[in-house]
């Protein structure tokens, strides 16, 4: 087990070098510069700004001088807005949009989860039917359409929570957090739903029951377990997913964060807040596939026991 | 199964009670009824929507609007302008002499003119702060507001690098002396511009070296302004509160006490803000809601002409757009009314010249209107008669949705009267620049916000070095009137007449359609008194008084 | 903790004493048998053939649209603006007094196009590359899943900006961007399955009688992966569709007049309390036509699961 986490934290060095080498050079190339705007800048000004970010130098020695920054743990002032450094955008952002996204994922999982594995007991009847149909609303519902209805009607007919902010007035994290929870309760539903059914059609389930095990046991012990492979190969990146993609939600909420930040950066060109946030994602990437492929593993028996071997 | 269904109800139950401490933990705390523009009210502090995150509130590295919206509030120019007229008055000069020769201003600095930390203010101050906003390690994009002063942009642009070359004197602490290059009628209003502010010396110095950029002297606390409030708190992406600077030195004629700013890029989100209460006064307005609001609650809908044109560009470096007739026809092909009385809700104007009419006096001529049989006349003379062997264009615009609604509107009315085929190009902003920038379009949607009311300001877009031309436009005696023959007039009328002139000139040839007049269109609360909407989209926060008249003016604390 | 593992284990063991997955060594062989027999398992499910049914309806009304749409997607009434449904225009007009129920038609043709394209892209990717890291392992293993990581990480955004600019704007290229990006999950999940799946008898009885490494790839290890990819792909088609939506709407997707449901539905809900018919009638529309997917996938799924049928 202790091996299997070294040799992949060893194999997420390179990638995570890739992924900065790879961002670093495909910024320039993108159309615009950071400080392109409406009203053209004169070239004396744009010089001198191009001098106060390194922007002058051969881009091989940005680059270097850049390694060099990051290795210390800096990660630059921000280009758009230029008293700040990126260090403390994204440690404004990231707690954000963390909470959201843990919110998010456990209403995903309460949700999906229960209803994927209430449908799998009795596929094809109603019990099936009636929580996928629900489920499946998440999915064919963007959540640019559930964030304005669910504000509409409790935010503004109802008036019983607010309509953005995050932290700002009481209640207000309710409405971001289950749209986004919607989305990725569908997909927890279905995965799981798939994934309970094949197991119950295990033979070591037959057996279970054969053995005489209390149903319950045998749903929740070890259908459970081996059901919920999917939906936890899910999980490593959905969560990553959510992180880069609450764009849309902390945009129609007001939300202060990462994901909010990230995608302006593109916008705007700001070329060390997009690879700061994208190192930044990246690690969290790895770790989290990480993660969720050992816990994967672990709850396939099968897996486990060549991994461990300590059975 | 039976079992199982049971032992997964009972999951069911675990699972539901985390969810619903999930859901307790999110709801905790709610219950207070009073909305943020209630609690304003009575507490006076004014609720703002101002569109985006400020870049940075440093008057010599901000560009945007919104950055501009709070430093009216923690910052005051030498002289201001009157919220309707915006005639200049007094601001931190108290009064000023202007020279026979209209080249030479003395200011006069009000003896109790003083710094947020009580500091006093003095001419020494205004004389570093420019020398700061023309240094060109400063990067500072609004240098140019400055470049009337005399030899200023000589040395903004590193030609000399002694500033007492330039034409900013101190004569003594309270009085300063400005020498320009030629007279400049619109002067005076350049320095209520961002970039003529006076910024505090020592606390710049104390942050890092005065041209950085990247400087902590900004953040609450270390900031030191001159306005009639000062910066408290600023919450990253959520909102900038300001409260009263008692120090000001007209601090007893300010009624609020305090501003909050909030950053609303969702135009819908802000809208929805307003509905609710949290919003005192809103940035924009949803195109959609116009027409709602306009029936519903008109004491609410503000939207009043703003100094800026919308209009399209042609790449006259292209064919077939170097023929002077086709650029005409395709002017004449759009009809203004049509597209403002549908698409855009009837809240524009349509424009029919560059400059928006009655800028500084001025009424431009009206040479292009709707016309399709001209149009189809035109485009015959030039060679394609009935669109026949017109070549398939491209009309570029950036992602927005009023843009898109103007750009299908346009797109099927050439369609429809020149029987041309025009595709609709749609590119992220940056994109967007950048292709104009190096005359990668056909056809190209365009604006321009005045800096300053003066035409001129307008019709030097047409100058074939002006980096906001964009259009490949370039004619020497264009250059000329603009350069020469306007500055020499010596009545304002005269220089009117010639402006006249000038444009009529442009306009012939076209090398820019203008569409509409900008107007600003947002939702103000009909409790919040004096700030009237102008030209300039400019604010004086000062006389603002909320909701109630009784405003207690010790409340300073509020709950939020 | 220790009971359940025991438990799990003393299941497995008694896995390995049956011998069921040797009859479907031979069921695949055959081939056809495996498709004939899922169609007649499918036709027994009413809900999958009602999503059959009502996709084939409305690919067929979006491939003829040209011929039967009533007005021309581009047909601008200025004078007449939005209008509620009417006998002249069944589902009410935009704001540009274009026919909505044309709109609907025309945009279905984008929707479904990029559904089917980016999917099938992703589909073909992800299967293969799955399949190949999950059944080689090993290094090979490791350096392709860590390539994925590194796509993952790369800031997307930029990526596609970047496509745009260099290949120049084109609805395939649109196409194959969003296929390019989604196949990353599917071949994490196809890897997860296979993986498993080869520690299976079946899969080491294949391998002592001498089949290539491919065939098992391709005979078995694919068709038992099914179930899980079947279920994906029905989760990626609306995923889709909606980056589509999201790409125009920020303008790097298609481009006006063209619109395709995810846009219509994007532009309704800014004029949502306004023109509510803008946003009822395509998000209906989208709706269903993914409701109905789901239930087509579902159907499928069960029907090729050959373990379900065994009982």
């Amino acid at each position: 087990m202790l091996n299997f986490i070294l040799s992949r934290s060893m194999q997420s060095i390179p990638v995570i070098f890739v992924v900065i080498t790879i961002t670093f050079f495909l910024v320039r190339f993108a159309p615009g510069g950071p400080f392109d705007d409406e009203k053209s800048v004169e070239p004396e000004v744009k010089a001198a700004l191009e001098a106060q970010y390194r922007l002058d130098q051969p881009l091989f020695s940005q680059y270097a001088a850049y390694l060099g920054d990051l290795a210390q743990g800096d990660l630059g002032p921000s280009f758009k807005y230029p008293g700040r450094s990126v260090n403390e955008l994204i440690a404004t952002g990231f707690p954000v949009t963390a909470e959201l996204g843990l919110y998010a994922i456990l209403i995903a999982l309460c949700i999906g989860g229960i209803s994927g594995v209430v449908a799998a007991l009795k596929p094809n009847t109603a019990q099936d039917y009636v929580p996928m149909s629900l489920a499946m609303l998440g999915i064919c519902m963007p959540t640019f359409l559930l964030g304005p209805l669910l504000i509409l009607v409790f935010g503004i007919w109802l008036e019983w929570l607010p309509v953005s902010g995050w932290g700002d007035l009481p209640g207000d994290k309710i409405l971001p957090s289950f749209t986004l929870g919607a989305a990725y309760a569908a997909y927890v539903a279905r995965l799981s739903r798939g994934g309970m059914l094949e197991v119950m059609s295990q033979d070591y389930i037959r057996t279970a029951r054969a053995k005489g095990l209390p149903e319950r046991v045998v749903v929740l012990k070890h259908g459970l377990r081996g059901g919920m492979i999917p939906v936890v190969a899910y999980l490593g990146p959905a969560f990553a997913g959510i992180l880069s993609g609450s764009f849309v939600i902390e945009t129609i909420f007001q939300i202060h964060g990462l994901g909010r930040f990230y995608v302006q950066a593109a916008f705007n060109r700001d070329y060390t807040m997009i690879l700061g946030c994208t190192v930044f994602l990246a690690t969290l990437i790895v770790v989290f596939n990480l993660l969720s492929d050992l816990l994967a593993a672990w709850m396939n028996p099968r897996l486990r026991s060549q991994l461990g071997g300590n059975q | 199964m039976g079992n199982g269904f049971r032992s997964v109800t009972r999951a069911f139950h675990v699972l539901l009670t985390v969810f619903l401490l999930i859901l307790g933990g999110l709801i905790s705390g709610c219950g207070s009824s009073e909305t943020r523009v209630e609690s304003g009210n009575r507490t006076g502090v004014f609720h703002v929507g101002n569109a985006t995150e400020p870049q940075s509130l440093d008057p010599h590295v901000s560009t945007g609007v919104p950055e501009h919206h709070i430093q009216l509030a923690i910052f005051e120019g030498l002289v201001s302008k009157h919220p309707t007229t915006l005639e200049p008055v007094p601001g931190v000069a108290e009064r000023w002499e202007v020279g026979e020769d209209r080249l030479t201003y003395r200011f006069y600095i009000r003896e109790n003119a003083r710094w947020s930390n009580g500091d006093l203010m003095t001419a020494e101050d205004y004389r570093w702060s420019w020398e700061r906003a023309l240094t060109p390690a400063m990067g500072n994009q609004y240098a140019y507001m400055l470049y009337p002063i005399k030899n200023a942009e000589a040395f903004a642009t590193g030609k000399i690098g002694d500033f007492s070359q330039v034409g900013v004197k101190v004569i003594s602490p309270q009085i300063l002396e400005v020498t320009l290059n030629n007279p400049t009628p619109y002067f005076l209003q350049l320095l209520d511009h961002h970039s003529a502010y006076a910024v505090h010396r020592p606390s710049i110095e104390k942050h890092g070296s005065p041209t950085a950029r990247y400087s902590d002297w900004t953040r609450p606390g270390n900031l030191v302004g001159n306005g009639p409030f000062k910066l408290t708190e600023w919450k990253l992406y959520r909102h900038i509160r300001v409260e009263k600077n008692e120090h000001y030195w007209d601090a007893e004629n300010v009624a609020l006490n305090a501003i909050m700013f909030y950053p609303t890029e969702n135009l819908t989100t802000e809208e929805r803000m307003f509905r609710v209460g949290q919003l005192h006064m809103t940035k924009y307005i949803p195109l959609d809601k116009a027409p709602v609001y306009r029936e519903n609650d008109p004491d609410s809908f503000v939207n009043e002409r703003y100094l800026g044109t919308y209009y399209y560009q042609f790449n006259l470096s292209r064919e077939p757009f170097k023929n002077v007739k086709v650029r005409q026809a395709l002017a004449f092909a759009i009809d203004r009314d049509a597209l403002i009385k549908t698409v855009l809700n009837s809240s524009v104007t349509a424009a029919y010249s560059l400059t928006p009419p009655g800028t500084l006096g001025y009424q431009p001529p009206k040479l292009v209107g709707f016309d399709p049989n001209k149009a189809r006349k035109l485009l015959a003379e030039a060679g394609f008669p009935n669109g026949e062997g017109f070549p398939v264009i491209e009309l570029l615009y950036n992602t927005s949705e009023q843009h898109r609604k103007v750009a299908v509107a346009v797109q099927q009315m050439w369609k429809d009267h020149l029987n041309i085929n025009v595709n609709i190009v749609n590119q992220e902003w940056k994109v967007y620049l950048s292709s104009r920038d190096q005359l990668q379009y056909d056809i190209a949607r365009a604006a321009w916000i005045g800096d300053f009311v003066d035409p001129m300001n307008f019709l030097d877009l047409g100058l074939s070095d002006n980096g906001n031309n964009r259009s490949a436009y370039s004619d020497p005696h264009y250059d000329y009137l603009i350069k020469e023959y306007i500055p020499s007039a010596t009545t304002p009328k005269e220089r009117l007449e010639r402006f006249f002139e000038a444009e009529t000139y442009l306009m012939e040839a076209m090398p820019f359609v203008p569409i509409y007049t900008y107007h600003t269109m947002f939702l103000r609360d009909k409790g919040v008194k004096g700030l009237p909407a102008n030209l300039m989209d400019y604010y004086s926060y000062k006389h603002v008084t909320l909701g109630n008249d009784e405003v207690a003016d010790n409340a300073v604390t509020e709950e939020d | 903790m220790s009971e359940m593992l025991n438990s799990t284990s003393e299941a497995q063991g008694s896995t390995s004493s049956q011998s069921g997955r040797v009859d479907s060594i031979n069921e695949y062989e055959k081939g056809t048998s495996l498709w004939s027999d899922a169609w007649l398992r499918l036709k027994k499910n009413p809900l999958a053939l009602t999503g059959l049914g009502f996709l084939v309806f409305i690919a067929l009304a979006c491939l003829c649209t040209p011929w039967i749409a009533p007005y021309g997607y581009e047909e601008q009434n200025l004078l007449l603006g939005a209008s509620p449904p009417s006998p002249q225009h069944w589902l009410g007009t935009d704001t540009f007094g274009r026919d909505l129920l044309t709109r609907i038609l025309y945009g279905g043709r984008v929707s479904l196009m990029v559904g089917l394209i980016a999917t099938s892209v992703a589909l073909l990717i992800g299967v293969t590359w799955g399949a190949i890291a999950g059944f080689v392992g090993g290094k090979v293993d490791a350096v392709m899943m860590r390539l994925v990581d590194i796509i993952y990480a790369l800031p997307f955004m930029i990526f596609i900006v970047l496509l745009m600019v260099v290949f120049g704007r084109n609805l395939w290229l649109l196409f194959f961007a969003i296929g390019a990006v989604e196949w990353l999950t599917m071949a994490r999940i196809v890897r997860g399955q296979v993986q498993s799946l080869k520690e299976q008898e079946f899969v080491e009885a294949a391998i002592s009688i001498g089949l290539s490494k491919w065939a098992i790839i391709r005979r078995h290890l694919i068709p038992n992966a099914l179930g899980p990819v079947i279920v994906y792909t029905t989760l990626t088609i609306p995923s889709v569709m909606l980056l589509e939506a999201f790409l125009s709407f920020l303008g790097l997707g298609i481009q006006p007049p063209q619109s395709s449901w995810g846009l219509l539905i994007s532009y309704g809900v800014e004029s949502m309390e306004e023109y509510p018919w803008l946003l009822i009638y395509p998000g209906l529309t989208l709706t269903l036509t993914l409701f109905a997917l789901n239930f087509l996938g579902d159907g499928l799924r069960d029907a090729l699961d050959v373990r379900a049928s065994k009982d």
